[in-house]
């Protein structure tokens, strides 16, 4: 299974300051372990959302805000995908991570990933065979 | 502190521990009790201590000692016996700590050979490497290979015993065994892979969670070995096939062929990881081996947006390879295939018709799969349908047999 861990932001991520060189090296040999352990499927950082933008949807109505955004514990700084055999490997493993914002406050939320089983239950057969449809529609167009 | 978190601490710390210990005992078996006994001592503690800052330093300092106490009462025993003088004990303690703080990876490395290693049978090989590398209990291989737990449990016993009489060394193999004991190795995970991505027997048609273990132990040994090509080409074709797992079958549970499949439901995260492991085994050169010569055929299919823009020249080109790297039936089989797509399916029937008095693959569901494909592309119905009906009554799979008897009635002449 799956999970997302996931860095929250704080003041100085989204200020856009730069971790110190101790704190990567050690996000650096922290990764180099969940990849030796054969865990780490995939990771980034974030840029400040002041670099990014909300798309809202308000029933069809679409509405562009531009960032920075003022709740900083709300929002992301960094991630990783960790592949493991259960919540609690992936709450160790974060819990091996080296504070993500050194001495100030910081929090890694831990989130599963849904597979496919978990869908097994929701997707119809009639939801599928339209899906079908809808492929065969745009293979009609693109040869066509 | 839940037993869950300390089962996670194991997952995690138990290869290592093992390994680490296993260089002080020098016997596997041995060390894998004196790990478990680690982690029940962690059981009984930490619910009331709480975890220590450093788990795994925990558990190997604890394990340590013990192994250390065993080493200790045996050559009192032996010292007894033969009489021995003092020496031993003093010269024992500092040795063993200088020992324990080499570098873990190589520990790692001697157990994943030993667990692989040519004097156990191959069942005995998969069930050891799951246990002593993956972590799993005796209870989740039996679940996972459809066998009563006292059969694995039976296996483990007697291939640690296996490992102890022949006193198998807990090294690394030197150069000129290297290659072979490698792929012993890779052997061993591939046939995890499998077992868990078409089951071979039984309703299921995948059983992920093999798949992932399979995964988890290829990329681990990527990286303890990180100068051998096949090692990379394994892993990319591991990710690569993993990566088809969601539009494998339907959500009735029906299997989907790869050219039917919907390419969008792919996971393009696994198939980014495979091509990445690719490039690292061409990057290192000395030509592709069979791992990664099949990953670079997965690649082709992974980078086809739609079925129909497959480069299946280039898939012929790589079977071709193939063949005359590891020729076999399957491969011949699939090179059918391949020419078939590339040049028409005449070009493929002749390949595969050279396979019918090919006495290996006479009980071969796929082989007349095969066939009767290509027949009813050439228009054949009444020899297709024979094909597909042989095919039908030979795979052992009964989502699969329900799939080609499907095709052998639509291949009737006169269906439509």
């Amino acid at each position: 299974m799956r999970f997302m861990m996931i860095v929250k932001a704080n003041p100085d991520s989204e200020a856009g300051v730069l971790p110190s060189g101790e704190l990567i090296d050690a996000m650096g040999k922290f990764n180099e372990e969940m990849v030796k352990a054969g865990v780490m499927l995939d990771g980034e950082g974030l840029q400040p959302s002041s670099k990014g933008a909300r798309v809202r949807f308000s029933g069809k109505k679409v509405t562009v805000i531009d960032g920075p955004f003022t709740e900083s514990k709300e929002l992301i700084a960094g991630y990783w995908i960790v592949q493991v055999k259960s919540k609690e490997e992936a709450i160790e493993w974060a819990s091996r991570c080296p504070p993500p914002h050194g001495d100030a406050e910081s929090e890694i939320e831990i989130r599963q990933v849904f597979e496919t089983a978990d869908f097994a239950e929701v997707a119809s057969p009639e939801a599928l065979a339209r899906e079908e449809e809808l492929r065969e529609q745009l293979r009609g167009k693109s040869h066509g | 502190m839940t037993h869950g978190a300390i089962d996670a601490v194991w997952r995690i710390e138990s290869a290592r521990l093992i390994a680490g210990i296993a260089r002080i005992v020098r016997d596997v078996g041995v060390a894998e009790e004196l790990a478990h006994d680690a982690l029940v001592a962690a059981l009984e503690q930490w619910p009331l201590s709480g975890v220590p800052a450093n788990p795994g330093a925990w558990l190997m300092a604890t394990a340590k000692h013990r192994a250390i106490d065993l080493l200790r009462r045996n050559a009192r025993l032996e010292r007894k016996h033969e009489e021995l003088g003092r020496a031993i004990e003093t010269q024992v303690a500092p040795d063993l700590d200088a020992a324990l703080d080499d570098d873990i990876g190589d520990d790692l490395l001697r157990l994943v050979f030993v667990a692989c290693h040519p004097v156990l049978s191959k069942d005995a090989r998969v069930a050891l490497t799951l246990r002593l590398l993956g972590g799993l209990t005796t209870a989740e291989i039996a679940r996972a290979f459809l066998v009563p737990e006292p059969t694995i449990a039976q296996r483990i016993v007697r291939a640690k015993r296996t490992l102890a009489e022949a006193r198998v060394p807990f090294e690394v193999p030197r150069a000129g065994e290297l290659a072979a004991r490698l792929s012993s190795v890779l052997e061993v995970i591939y046939l995890v892979f499998n077992e868990g991505y078409s089951a071979t027997a039984g309703a299921d048609w995948m059983r992920p969670a093999l798949c992932e273990d399979a995964l988890r132990l290829g990329r681990i040994v990527a990286e303890l070995v990180p100068n051998e090509p096949e090692v990379h080409g394994l892993v990319a074709l591991m990710e690569i096939q993993a990566s088809r797992a969601r539009a494998r079958v339907d959500a009735s549970g029906e299997p989907v062929l790869l050219l039917e499949q919907n390419r969008a439901r792919w996971d393009h995260l696994l198939i980014r990881r495979g091509v990445a492991a690719l490039a690292r085994a061409e990057k290192l050169g000395g030509g592709l081996g069979p791992y990664a010569l099949q990953a670079a055929i997965a690649t082709c299919h992974a980078r086809a947006l739609r079925a129909g823009e497959t480069d299946w020249a280039r898939i012929a080109a790589l079977y071709d390879a193939l063949a005359q790297l590891t020729p076999s039936p399957i491969v011949e089989l699939n090179r059918g295939v391949a020419f078939a797509m590339a040049f028409g399916p005449a070009a493929g029937l002749e390949i595969v018709d050279a396979l019918t008095s090919e006495p290996a693959v006479q009980n071969y569901h796929l082989l007349p799969s095969v066939r009767g494909d290509l027949l009813a592309k050439l228009g054949r119905r009444d020899e297709a349908r024979a094909e597909f009906e042989r095919a039908a009554a030979l795979t052992h799979n009964a989502r699969e047999r329900k799939l080609l008897l499907e095709r052998a009635r639509v291949a009737a002449p006169g269906a439509v």
